[in-house]
């Protein structure tokens, strides 16, 4: 079952979520039922599948001996090839997993949900070496990685803030107030996802004329195929979100109106917001970080350039090997230098009034339309 | 002022381009726009060299570390 794609597996998850529920009005909390939610659903999901539940299993039993691995190894700081080798391992199963997909894609080996796990992996391997993260029972990894709400597509949580929320004792006024948001979040995404989204689907992206490969067409195909997109994920985020609240988790939002950002720097403050924030903090900041603390590159603008480049275009691979996938990642890198360029001499000589609503109004169009063209790209439809 | 408040308010404004940052030391710095992912960047690497504070990336999250107060506040309690 592919969770929230029907209403029998809202339904089941409502059902068993009611044990939780009940106990999270009284202001306790039944850890132990929650994990056992966990196994089970991870059962409910890969039901039918049971290569893809092998693979799950030899996937997380590889990483918790990279995490433990990490764990050894924090305890004699300075050996940066050991850190960056573990990190090497922890994608390598993604990383294989994509390339086999291109080569091979009856023979892959990934599952649902692998390129989200690996990005929680891999971040506890990175706060582990920073110290933030000192010791990892095998409980807590299991029940962090497989947290079934966002197991299959995020949003990403980080192991620190789940941990804090998951050991947090609730009074029954504090959860009510989560079981109002939880439900807000999943009436949300019943709105985006099974209402907007299927008429989307249903009766604009399959009309004859955005098949047809005129300029028209294509165009017309852009502005349906976005607004799908973000219906879809933004209601598959929402439910995910929902699901957290009601079992006490407050997983982070993944959306904050994309649609009215002012500029691309912002738009990625509010598009899978989860992603790109991953993205921005372990691999545009380190690479920054490591450019700027060896001074090997002079030019702030060029560093930070540097940064970016190396984020999209990473992006743009892990969302697949296939060309339109990196071309999309290619495409904000360019938007991402271009407008922090354009930041920088604006703050010298100040020649756009970015503050007037005038000024506002035409750069949150303009952003809404290059934002549309990225996804026109990441569509695969021109090629 | 304490000299390393001083120091770390110097450094805040030096990235910041502006001493705003000083006159003003509840500014919130990401919402101005006075701060972005690049200038804490630079912050941490001035805050290392100069302060001989390391503070982890992840560590930096932007509700806690969101004015020049603030920071200060929390590179004092890492002392």
């Amino acid at each position: 079952m592919v969770p929230y794609t029907s209403f029998a597996y809202l339904g089941l998850s409502f059902l068993l979520l009611l044990p939780s529920i009940v106990a999270g009005l009284l202001g306790k909390r039944v850890r132990w039922y929650d994990f056992a939610l966990t196994v089970a659903f991870v059962g409910i999901m890969f039901a039918g599948n049971r290569e893809q539940l092998l693979f799950l299993i030899g996937y997380t039993v590889w990483q918790w001996l990279l995490i433990k691995g990490a764990l050894a190894a924090a305890k004699k700081p300075g050996k940066t090839y050991l850190h960056y080798l573990l990190v090497g391992l922890s994608v390598a199963p993604l990383a294989a997993a994509k390339m086999m997909a291109v080569s091979n894609p009856l023979q892959t080996f990934a599952f649902l949900g692998i390129s989200y796990l690996t990005f929680k992996c891999v971040q506890m391997i990175f706060e582990i070496r920073d110290g933030q993260i000192q010791e990892v029972s095998v409980w807590s990894f299991l029940s962090f990685l497989w947290f079934f709400p966002t197991l299959t597509s995020g949003p990403i949580d980080r192991y620190r803030r789940y941990r804090k929320d998951l050991q947090e004792r609730l009074s029954p006024a504090s959860y009510r107030l989560l079981l109002y948001e939880g439900i807000h979040h999943i009436f949300r995404g019943l709105l985006y996802k099974f209402l907007i989204g299927y008429l989307i689907k249903t009766y604009l992206l399959s009309l004859p004329l955005l098949k047809a490969a005129t300029f028209y067409g294509i165009c017309s195909y852009m502005y349906a195929y976005s607004f799908y997109l973000f219906f879809d994920f933004a209601g598959y985020s929402a439910f995910a979100v929902g699901f957290s609240c009601l079992l006490g988790i407050r997983t982070p939002d993944n959306f904050r109106y994309p649609f009215l950002s002012r500029n691309m720097k912002d738009f990625w403050n509010r598009w899978h917001i989860t992603l790109s924030h991953w993205f921005r903090d372990f691999v545009y900041m380190r690479i920054t970080m490591l450019l700027a603390r060896r001074k090997l590159i002079k030019n702030r603008y060029a560093v930070s350039s540097a940064g970016y480049g190396a984020l999209f275009i990473l992006m743009g691979f892990w969302h697949g090997l296939e060309l339109h996938y990196i071309v999309y990642g290619l495409y904000h890198a360019v938007l991402m230098i271009g407008y922090d360029g354009f930041e920088r001499l604006n703050k010298r000589y100040k020649f756009w009034p970015g503050d007037r609503a005038a000024a506002r109004a035409v750069s949150t169009l303009l952003t809404f339309h290059v934002a549309c063209f990225g996804f026109l790209i990441f569509s695969g439809r021109l090629f | 002022m304490d000299p390393f408040r001083e120091k770390a308010l110097n450094i805040i404004a030096d990235v910041c381009k502006t001493d705003e940052v000083i006159r003003n030391p509840d500014v919130p710095l990401f919402e101005s726009g006075l701060l972005d992912s690049f200038g804490v960047v630079e912050l941490l690497v001035l805050f290392e060299s100069e302060l001989q504070k390391k503070i982890p990336i992840t560590d930096f999250d932007r509700e806690t570390w969101n004015t020049p107060n603030r920071i200060v506040a929390e590179l004092e309690g890492s002392r």
